[in-house]
């Protein structure tokens, strides 16, 4: 009977990259040292940029806030370093386009200790103050998408939130930051996952973790005491595991449907990243001012588990890393399968990067596109159940407003259907492209 | 041989019954459609390009007939046929301005510098998504022919230089290139306007410079040397308003250092050098 039961723990669809995360698994999370520059984009999350309270030639303190929310689904900025507001004005963001953000020059002789601040008193505050106070710590989805994580806990009336779900699946290949996190931050994990599930109201929370972490599982269990309401769950390694309808349908074997969100099955779900930033601005009185990076890839000289203070350009990562190889091609910020190629080594690390890839001639030289053959591995691939074969031929011949009766809003991008095709269409592209053209068109007047 | 009779005689019962009710409906239900919107539909191009501001060229007849629209409205027809088309009506043809699209940008491969290298699907919306598709300037032009696959009317080629040629005899000023351009760089202007800003970046000084060889770096100049109010700043960008000053010369070009506005007469980018004559 258990054993059916692990069986079940699964999501249908979905593929097997292969993990390469040996490189980095091992290596201890190690500190980067505070170099001169940093660019605080003010839009780091998705939904409305934050809006600058600091003003050029201003001295501000590692920590302080630096930006306030626009809007509801925003959040606050912090400085990562204490110095001097070089500048406000438009910087290359990770997307290649210039974008309003904050330039501060760090003192080359401050401490960079953040200042001692009181514990506060989470258990006091009402869901309100709670949900406002996540807000302007600048919390996010630390998983990559980079969501305002206060827009989850305001959950609208009616609908009861019964699980707490912390995402520590990490099935992109390469990166391990999550996985050190767990290992080396498990009373974090488990104090942060306390508060929200407190606050939320939760029943229990579910650790979800894929099973090829055994030591990450271990370690975690070791900390709960028992009686407490929390339980591990291992899962089937597979991608993606991590997309959160995927880990609901896996741990609870519940499917979220289309166009609507966890919390409608009664699921709250964050990412390790979030919970640990929630128990160190509520316990430990620190903002998202800094977040682990994995650095990895054929193309880097010393991989790393790194902790980087938030906009710091990825020349200053890498040139801690050793520098680059000879031969590097492409770098990607993010995993291999969701993340996006940057442009230039000026860029940023923001509140949604989770790691910085460096490929190399060998795993990007490309490949050349054959003809759609009709094989169905990519229908088989989308653990969404898409027709990514019909979209991508749309896509081609621009026809674009059928591709929305094929659902095209419902794809996330996960690119499944670009890894399992034989004939090397670039899929997610095309249909990225469709979804981008339809959001931007411009209706003519009728 | 009777149940042979029988099922042909149903069949032409039935269909009798039917036609008779249609023949009623047809003498009842009718619907009166002038029967000029039909002819001057078939005068028109039936395209259904849009450039006249119709979803297509039947509501466009409608409104012609209805006497809402001129003729020369229709800006793909040629001369003869708005002749004709008005002289059925007896209207007005009307007389409208000639558009041609341009193309705020003449940042080709050999002037916008590159600080990465594309490779993916050959498309401009496609590469714009991924960082920006590797030219450092982050408003001009991809160069990957979006608008040469869009335009209905092939006036759209790709330049040795990467940049949309538009043959202003072809281009009859449908919206389908300004829809295309992710970078939405495409602007309808009238043939007769010769100054044009063909510069997309809203950086000043060396920000711009250093981005691409022939972007406006604001120094302001054009204003300066233009009728008073004919040219002003905006966004760090020099703005034509042709209803706040004039009359437009071609003085106001003549000390711009990066050619970014230019005196055009026909098609753009005439003089710049291109991949083929400047790079061999």
């Amino acid at each position: 009977m258990r054993a059916f039961r692990r069986l079940r723990r699964n999501f249908e669809h979905g593929v097997h990259p292969a993990h390469f995360k040996d490189q980095t698994a091992d290596l201890p999370i190690q500190r980067v040292p505070f170099g001169k520059d940093y660019v605080m984009p003010l839009g780091q999350h998705i939904g409305v940029p934050a809006q600058a309270v600091v003003a050029a030639g201003e001295r501000v303190t590692r920590g302080q806030l630096i930006a306030e929310p626009g809007g509801f689904v925003s959040t606050g900025l912090h400085s990562p370093v204490t110095g001097r507001v070089r500048e406000i004005g438009d910087f290359r963001g990770v997307d290649g386009r210039f974008a309003p953000a904050i330039a501060i020059e760090a003192d080359a002789f401050a401490t960079q200790q953040v200042d001692a601040r009181d514990r506060i008193d989470w258990e006091a505050l009402s869901l309100e103050e709670f949900i406002k106070a996540v807000q302007m710590a600048g919390i996010v989805g630390m998983g990559g998408a980079a969501f305002p994580a206060h827009v989850k806990l305001s959950v609208p009336d009616g609908i009861t939130i019964r699980h707490l779900l912390i995402n520590g699946a990490e099935c992109e290949p390469y990166l391990t930051t999550d996985h050190r996190l767990m290992l080396e931050r498990p009373e974090a994990l488990l104090e942060g996952a306390e508060i929200m599930r407190q606050k939320l109201g939760a029943e229990e929370t579910v650790i979800g973790i894929e099973a090829n972490k055994p030591d990450a599982i271990e370690i975690v269990q070791q900390h709960i005491a028992p009686g407490d309401p929390v339980r591990i769950v291992p899962l089937k390694v597979k991608y993606p595991q991590g997309a959160e309808k995927m880990m609901i349908k896996s741990v609870f074997d519940v499917e979220v449907p289309a166009g609507q969100l966890p919390r409608d099955v009664g699921v709250n779900v964050n990412n390790v990243g979030t919970i640990v930033a929630i128990a160190d601005y509520f316990l430990r009185g620190m903002p998202l001012i800094e977040r682990v990076v994995t650095v990895a890839g054929p193309g880097v000289t010393y991989p790393a588990n790194l902790i980087v203070p938030l906009g710091t350009p990825v020349r200053d990562v890498v040139k801690f890393c050793g520098g680059l190889k000879p031969g590097t091609r492409e770098m990607i910020m993010g995993g291999p399968m969701m993340g996006r190629p940057i442009a230039s080594l000026d860029v940023p690390i923001l509140k949604g990067c989770s790691g910085v890839l460096v490929f190399t001639e060998a795993e990007t030289a490309r490949r050349k596109e054959y003809p759609c053959i009709s094989c169905g591995r990519c229908l088989e691939a989308c653990p969404y159940f898409l027709n990514p074969s019909r979209l991508a031929r749309l896509s081609k011949a621009r026809m674009f407003d059928e591709m929305k009766a094929y659902n095209v809003f419902d794809c996330v991008e996960c690119g499944c259907c670009t890894f399992a095709c034989p004939s090397n269409i670039p899929i997610v592209q095309l249909i990225r492209t469709a979804k981008d053209d339809l959001a931007h068109r411009k209706e003519p007047d009728a | 041989m009777n149940s042979l009779l029988v099922a042909p005689a149903i069949m032409v019962g039935i269909g009798l019954f039917f036609g008779t009710i249609l023949a009623i409906a047809q003498r009842f239900l009718k619907v009166d459609e002038d029967p000029r919107i039909e002819v001057t539909n078939e005068l028109l191009p039936g395209t259904n390009c849009g450039a006249c501001g119709q979803p297509g060229c039947l509501p466009f007849a409608e409104k012609l007939v209805a006497g809402a629209v001129d003729p020369s409205q229709c800006t793909v027809s040629t001369a003869e046929n708005i002749e004709q088309i008005a002289e059925f009506l007896e209207v007005d043809a009307g007389s409208q301005e000639k558009l041609v699209s341009r193309l705020r940008c003449s940042g080709g491969g050999l002037q916008a510098h590159q600080i990465a290298e594309y490779q993916g699907f050959e498309g401009c919306r496609a590469a714009a998504m991924v960082s920006g598709g590797g030219k450092g300037c982050s408003w001009g032009c991809l160069g990957l022919g979006d608008c040469e696959v869009a335009c209905t009317f092939d006036a759209i080629h790709m330049n040795e230089n990467g940049l949309p040629q538009v043959d202003t005899g072809k281009c009859r000023a449908c919206p389908d290139c300004v829809a295309a351009c992710p970078r939405d760089l495409f602007e309808l202007v009238p043939l007769s306007q010769n100054l044009f800003v063909q510069c997309n970046i809203p950086l000043a000084g060396e920000a711009a410079t250093q981005l691409c060889s022939v972007a406006c770096d604001a120094c302001g100049k054009c204003v300066a040397d233009a009728a008073p109010g004919l040219i002003r700043m905006e966004n760090n960008l020099p703005v034509i308003d042709y209803s706040a000053g004039g009359p437009a010369a071609p003085e106001a070009v003549f000390r711009c250092a990066t050619r970014s506005i230019v005196w055009l007469e026909g098609e753009q980018f005439q003089n710049q050098e291109s991949r083929k004559a400047g790079a061999v």
